[in-house]
């Protein structure tokens, strides 16, 4: 079993698991961190940005003025944002079967592979996730398509100038391998691979795997995946929360009983209690409106919005900001709060509760009827006459890097009445802001992460690693057989975070340690498969005779051929050596095995020390001695110069030469134990 | 005893002690003794026991009786009790050695009876009730009562088993009180019998070395040393001092929380008590160690710390490291006031080691050793340990701090009054702290002004109120508002509070949250809010008549929520304000009294709260007193004003009042069907009735009057307002504008026609003192076994 790790974000996680002649991909993330090192793309044409000098060497250079521009001692490519896109040469991706996936974030390369790799394998995934998974595709393309750029920087990926940008250029990583944003085309084509799937649904692979999703608790249609084989179950948890927000809780009872874990997409900010930050949100946004300043939130058009309006819409009328205007702006807005109504099935169960009534399961609606939310497709058109501040609005790309948000950063960005409240905690806020240097604007940090934090984790471990005991390891019921659950995970989690480094609780504690993973690093998982299931035949399986050797336990010897196809194993009569004669009468079974004969019996039992020595002293060996070793025993026949040593799984009889004592005293032995 | 409970009574002792009677009720039992309690400590309990023959009958019956109901059983004990605690009723009782055969050894305690636990708990309440006289505690020691109490204190019932060991101290207390006037030393044979019994048995126990029995005897020592402070007890101590110091010596430590409740208990003999002390000290000296405060700075032990014991419970896990810490700063919070005693209360130590839990539960600290790795990963985020160090911290504020320490305070304070991870509960302590250390910084300041250091604490203080005022958990919100009106009803004078405060917006974020959709913040800014208005920091005068400006002007505002506010909780913080205001002279509402007062009442009238209606009595009252003047007694001193003028001034006064309609206020009160409503009119009453004594109308025109005089009901004043209201309502409609309703005459005939003083004391009796008496309580009894006469006829 291996794991070839195609992403260094531990929660844009792009894992491939190599499991009993099956090639799985394990999500298929895009690191979107990288677009930080570009300039923001405006939407209307902003002097500010195309005013920004040239960046020149130390010597004065000036042969990289026209693709890297300097703004307050930050220096940015004056190009089309590029994406850092998973490992493609670790592993040859036309190989893999399958890809699931486990929420909409976590689907964001799948056009990358799907389209350039040769893959020709499915994807899975739920419908929710599909469908939210296609419009932030669709945002993300429509972002970066409405603001043609001309130039394509590429100079300054060269090795050699690379090494002479200032940081964070220097340090990013492979960036040859950076790619362009990926077109609607491809993303049609890429999500047409995919086959949709149900919370708990089973899918065979090639007859060697089953893999199924569970609820994980994060996102609408969120889920965690169990790859297991008969006696295998290795479960691929990424993205889950515990939390109750919107969508269906987390299902942990079936991850119980794995042999390995890899954990992916836990919290990015495991300091911040995502209710403390709820509150924070609420009174900073409460009083920059107050103010008279406007708020803008940065976001992605599906997830933690839904609960930042459903909480708004409790705060509004306490706060007094019932007067004032939600703009909810994205080329996707429409859809992302329709659909979020239509999944009921995969939401939580008192919202699910609501469809009964009829009632629509998120409060937004209401919001939206009573014209406190509006939702616009862009800031062109309807939006720019109805726009009233001040006011709260929406938007993304949380990167500060493309979409609308570039607008209101340039708009609202010098006056200090006016806010930016992060909430998403995908991107570092003082990197999204660099290139909006000088900045009046209010900055709030207030990161909203649902996914597990530590705590939870080590909870959860404990969780899943009560284990029963398997059928094929009951055979000593009093002896519980604690197989070690593996851990495996981005290496992220295995220390604490750079800037809290006397955070120890802040990492993955468990027994084993875990396993941690880096970009393109190959994992042997050590765990070991021991068992497999075979079927036998009827016919075979009559002509057994089992011998109980044991209280409850028999035994019989099999001739048989093992047939492999599909990952099928199957014991059949092995073909009969001698035609027999034709004839109708049916012969018995028992007949028809061949090769019986040339079996030395098996032999099952042990020595009772004691009676062997009375057995050779009645035989008339009378200068018996025994002697205990670690092992067993070794019993002397002191003049018959022989030594007959018994251990617990052999016997040796060593005698010098003499062929007739070893035959007698090998017959002796073989009295104490039982033949079959 | 009134004759009809004494012609009840042998009919009930009857049914008593018939075992074909069953009494399924106890409480009538329960009901009974308080009465026998009543009425032996009210009269002769000697006579009764004459009068009653039935009664001594009963104790006899109950004695003979072999297979008795326990509770009957019980009863009897306890029924004994009560007559032998006096000396000549136990003499009397003494006669017939009824005493004897239910409380020695012969009496109940060999009996099957004894298995039942309220048997056994009969005997020892009844024993404790007789412990009043020599004779009784006499009686105890020949019988062997004493060694029955004894082996109780290890009774598996735990109401027995504290019985037994409250009596035990009751015992020696009473025996050693008796002896007073002999000086006391060490030797045996100087105390009293009884007392060197139980002495002598407290001793073995503390030598026993078995935890239960150490428990035992350390428990009745500290019920002692709380109770009881007569110099007999130090004498005691000094018995008892080698003992419990060999307990503290042993390892591992036995029964180690009755020691420290002991200690805690008495702070007397240094030597031990600093042993004690040291134990509470050093789950808290582990965490500075594990911090590693900086060496030079004064540890809180001066040994160093090797107790593994403590260290190991500290860390074993996430719950018993929490609960030790919180044990631990909830005892020292406790001892903190009697600091002064304690010669070497380690103030410094105990504010740096509170001060590094704070830090370790927000993961500020950073750990020295691996102990402290163990500890960072327990204490973050821990709600419990942060509150109680939030508490012991307050505490703290107590105490002379070196300025250095204080900076500490202030910043850790800010951190979790800042911080998004406190939770509402921890908030609130944070707040209480932060205002027990705002309020001791500003007590050390010289000058009249807040110090600079507090000024600067302010200036980061209310950025984070105005955040906290707007959080969408109303609880932060409620703290909050409390934590402004405390600071306010303090500081509302300094000017450097004043600045700080007018320049944020948090008076403007205190008026919006009037319209809070929680109650509880409503009535707390309506709080905070009449508080601001008082010290004048509210940007809206609160004068009474409406202005044309847009804003509602505070009064109005308080007004609506006082008619139309659906919850009780901020309608009472409404007319508390208003009262406020009324008492304190607010400017604007000084303006004009009489309107003011007026349109409250009009709306406190109709509130269907009586707390609300309460309130506004005693707004009436201050407003009364105001125009009236104080009771004449209360004032001994004031200016006597001629008769004429002051009987002018009152006639003048009740015109006014009348105008107001204030007396229809106060006399539909009267006739309220909640009792405190009516009570607290009644006192408004008699207070005016008190006032208007000299007042000639008052003392009645004629001989019609003077027969009336004090004779009416409420019933009567119920039809007397009725008819007010209908004349009021034929006049003329210019009159009825006028609105004076009333004359000063006829609330002078009110005055004077209602029995108010029978009034007030049938209102001081409580709703259901008919049900209560102890005549109904015996027709009760038996009534549910079907001895009463009217049920007779039933039989057919």
């Amino acid at each position: 079993m291996k794991l070839y790790s195609l992403s260094g974000h531990p929660t844009l996680p792009c894992n491939v698991l190599k499991f009993k002649s099956t090639t799985i991909m394990l999500d298929c993330g895009l690191d979107m961190t990288s677009t930080l090192n570009f300039l923001p793309l405006p939407l209307v044409q902003s002097p500010r940005l195309s005013n920004l000098p040239g960046w020149a060497l130390k010597d004065g250079n000036t042969f990289l003025d026209k693709e890297l521009k300097e703004c307050s001692g930050h220096v940015f490519v004056d190009s089309v944002p590029e994406f850092c896109l998973p490992e493609t040469e670790l592993i040859d991706l036309s190989t893999v079967d399958v890809i699931l996936i486990s929420n909409y974030h976590c689907m964001m390369a799948l056009p990358y592979i799907t389209e350039h790799t040769g893959f020709t394998g499915t994807v899975y995934a739920t419908e929710p996730t599909v469908q939210i998974g296609r419009l932030l595709m669709e945002e993300l393309v429509n972002f970066i398509e409405r603001v043609p750029k001309a130039q394509s920087a590429s100079l300054w990926k060269n090795k050699e100038v690379q090494r002479l940008l200032p940081a964070p250029l220097k340090d990013a990583v492979e960036v040859s391998t950076w790619r362009r944003c990926y077109t609607m085309q491809e993303v049609n084509s890429a999500l047409s691979k995919i086959q949709l799937v149900g919370y708990s649904q089973k899918i065979e692979l090639f007859g060697a795997v089953q893999v199924t999703p569970l609820s994980s608790g994060y996102a609408l249609g969120s889920s965690n995946w169990i790859i297991q084989s008969h006696y295998e179950k290795v479960s691929y948890v990424s993205g889950s929360s515990l939390l109750t927000t919107h969508p269906q809780p987390m299902d942990q009872t079936s991850l119980k009983n794995s042999d390995v874990l890899i954990l992916t997409g836990l919290t990015q900010i495991p300091t911040a209690n995502p209710d403390g930050m709820v509150g924070e949100f609420c009174s900073n946004l409460a009083l920059t409106v107050r103010n008279g300043g406007n708020v803008l939130i940065p976001c992605y058009p599906s997830g933690v919005i839904y609960d930042l309006l459903e909480c708004l819409y409790q705060y509004i009328d306490s706060a007094g900001l019932s007067n004032v205007p939600f703009y909810f702006i994205s080329p996707v807005a429409n859809s992302s709060l329709e659909f979020a109504q239509i999944f009921a099935e995969w939401l939580c169960h008192n919202k699910q509760t609501k469809v009964y009534l009829p009632e629509p399961p998120f409060p937004h609606a209401e919001l939206i009827q009573t014209n406190k939310l509006k939702h616009y497709p862009s800031i062109h058109g309807d939006f720019s006459n109805e726009f009233k501040q001040p006011c709260v609005v929406f938007t993304g790309h949380p990167s500060l890097r493309f979409g609308d948000v570039v607008h209101f950063m340039e708009l609202w960005g010098k006056s200090s009445l006016n806010t930016v409240i992060f909430t998403e905690p995908d991107f570092s806020y003082l990197d999204a802001l660099a290139p909006y240097q000088p900045l009046a604007m209010k900055c709030i940090y207030c990161p909203i992460d649902t996914r597990l934090n530590f705590i939870q984790v080590s909870k959860l471990l404990k969780e899943v690693q009560m284990r029963k005991l398997r059928p094929e390891r009951r055979r000593d019921s009093h002896k519980v057989a604690q197989v070690p659950l593996h851990v495996v995970c981005p290496e992220q989690y295995t220390q604490p975070p750079p800037a809290q480094a006397h955070r120890m609780d802040l990492v993955i504690d468990c027994q084993p340690p875990a396993m941690s993973y880096r970009r393109a690093e190959v994992l042997a998982l050590p765990f070991k498969r021991r068992y497999e299931k075979i079927e036998i035949m009827p016919e075979l399986a009559d002509s057994l005779v089992p011998l109980e050797i044991k209280p409850g336990i028999s035994l019989a010897t099999v001739s048989a051929v093992l047939h492999t196809k599909d990952n099928k194993h199957v014991l059949q009569s092995p073909p009969r050596p001698i035609q027999p004669p034709a004839s109708k009468k049916r012969k018995r079974v028992s007949d028809d095995i061949p090769d019986c004969k040339l079996l030395k019996p098996l032999l099952s039992g042990s020595i009772p020390v004691d009676q062997f020595v009375q057995t050779l002293e009645k035989h008339g060996f009378s200068d018996v001695k025994v002697e205990d070793t670690a092992k067993g025993h070794i019993v002397l026949l002191q003049e018959a110069e022989t030594l007959i040593q018994i251990e617990e799984d052999s016997t040796h009889i060593i005698c010098d030469n003499d062929e007739m004592l070893r035959v007698r005293l090998r017959d002796l032995v073989l009295k104490f134990l039982q033949k079959f | 005893m009134d004759i009809e409970c004494s012609r009840l009574l042998p009919s009930v002792c009857a049914v008593l002690v018939d075992p074909k009677q069953f009494v399924a009720d106890d409480t009538c039992l329960e009901k009974l003794l308080d009465w026998f309690k009543t009425v032996t400590e009210a009269e002769s309990s000697l006579l009764v026991l004459q009068e009653n023959p039935c009664l001594t009958e009963l104790l006899f019956h109950v004695v003979k009786l072999q297979d008795v109901n326990s509770n009957i059983l019980s009863f009897t004990l306890r029924l004994a009790g009560i007559f032998a605690a006096h000396e000549n009723s136990f003499q009397y009782l003494q006669q017939g050695e009824v005493l004897l055969s239910l409380f020695s050894e012969a009496g109940p305690l060999s009996r099957p009876a004894w298995e039942d636990p309220s048997v056994r708990s009969g005997w020892i309440q009844g024993v404790g009730s007789m412990v009043q006289h020599e004779r009784a505690v006499q009686f105890l020691c020949d019988c062997g009562a004493i060694d029955v109490i004894f082996s109780l204190q290890g009774d598996p019932s735990l109401f027995v088993a504290s019985t037994a060991s409250q009596l035990l101290v009751h015992i020696l207390g009473f025996t050693m009180h008796s002896r007073r006037a002999v000086p006391l030393t060490t030797q045996d044979c100087d105390w009293p019998v009884c007392a060197r019994m139980i002495v002598g048995h407290i001793e073995e126990s503390l030598r026993s070395g078995t935890v239960p029995q150490i428990t035992q005897a350390l428990n009745v020592l500290t019920t002692l040393f709380g109770r009881c402070h007569e110099s007999w007890t130090e004498v005691l101590w000094m018995r008892m001092n080698p003992f419990v110091g060999s307990l503290l010596e042993k390892e591992p430590l036995l029964a180690a929380h009755s020691l420290v409740d002991l200690f805690l208990s008495m702070a007397r003999p240094q030597t031990l008590r600093t042993k004690a002390f040291n134990i509470l000290l050093q789950p808290l000296a582990c965490v500075l160690q594990a911090a590693s405060q900086p060496t030079g700075s004064p540890g809180l032990l001066d040994e160093s710390l090797n107790d593994s014991v403590i260290t190991d419970i500290l860390l074993s896990s996430k719950s018993s490291c929490a609960g030790l810490l919180c044990q631990t700063l909830a005892h020292l919070e406790e001892l903190q006031p009697m600091s002064h005693l304690l010669i070497d209360w380690p103030h410094v130590p105990l504010l740096s080691a509170v001060m590094t839990i704070l830090r370790f539960c927000s993961g500020l600290a950073t750990p020295a050793s691996s102990v402290g790795d163990r500890l960072c990963g327990i204490l973050i985020g821990c709600f419990r340990v942060q509150r109680s160090a939030l508490d012991f911290l307050g505490t703290l504020s107590q105490g002379p701090s070196p300025s250095e320490l204080i900076r500490g305070v202030v910043e850790i304070l800010l951190v979790y009054l800042k911080s998004p991870d406190s939770s509402p509960t921890v908030l609130k302590k944070a707040f209480q702290a932060t205002l027990k250390w705002l309020l001791s910084l500003s007590k050390t300041s010289t000058s009249s002004d807040l110090c600079p250091q507090t000024q600067h604490f302010l200036r980061d203080l209310f950025p984070i109120l105005q955040k906290r005022l707007c959080s969408p958990c109303w609880e932060v919100r409620d703290s909050a508002l409390e934590f402004l009106t405390q600071l306010t009803k303090h500081w509302g004078g300094r000017a450097g509070f004043r600045q700080a405060l007018l320049s944020s917006e948090v008076p403007e974020l205190a008026e919006d949250l009037l319209r809070d959709p929680e109650s509880y913040v409503r009535a707390s800014a309506v709080t905070a809010m009449g508080q601001l208005s008082s010290r004048g920091l509210c940007s809206n005068p609160i004068g009474t008549g409406s202005k044309n400006d847009e804003k509602k002007s505070l009064f109005l505002e308080l007004l609506e929520i006082l008619s139309t506010d659906s919850e009780g909780f901020p309608r009472r913080a409404v007319i508390q304000v208003f009262t406020e205001w009324l008492r304190e002279g607010h400017t604007d509402v000084s303006k004009d009294k009489e309107q003011f007062v007026t349109k409250v009442l009009q709306v406190v009238s109709c509130d269907l709260d009586w707390e609300v209606r309460v309130q506004g009595l005693e707004l009436a009252l201050v407003f009364l007193v105001q125009t009236l003047g104080q009771h004449e007694t209360e004032c001994p001193y004031a200016v006597e004003m001629s008769s004429v003028t002051q009987s002018t001034q009152l006639t003048e006064s009740l015109q006014m009042l009348c105008h107001m309609k204030l007396f229809d206020f106060i006399f539909s009160a009267l006739c309220d069907c909640d009792r405190p409503v009516a009570r607290k009119s009644c006192d408004i009453l008699l207070y005016l009735k008190a006032k208007l004594a000299h007042h000639g109308s008052l003392q009645g025109s004629g001989e019609a009057c003077t027969e009336s005089l004090g004779t009416q009901n409420t019933a009567w004043l119920e039809t007397t307002l009725r008819k007010w209201k209908a004349r009021d309502q034929g006049q003329p409609s210019e009159v009825a504008d006028r609105g004076d309703c009333q004359e000063p005459d006829d609330v002078l005939e009110v005055l004077r026609s209602v029995d108010l003083e029978g009034l007030r004391g049938t209102l001081a009796k409580s709703s259901d003192h008919i049900e209560k008496s102890p005549q109904s309580l015996l027709q009760d009894m038996l009534a549910t076994v079907g001895i009463l006469e009217e049920n007779e006829a039933d039989c057919y």
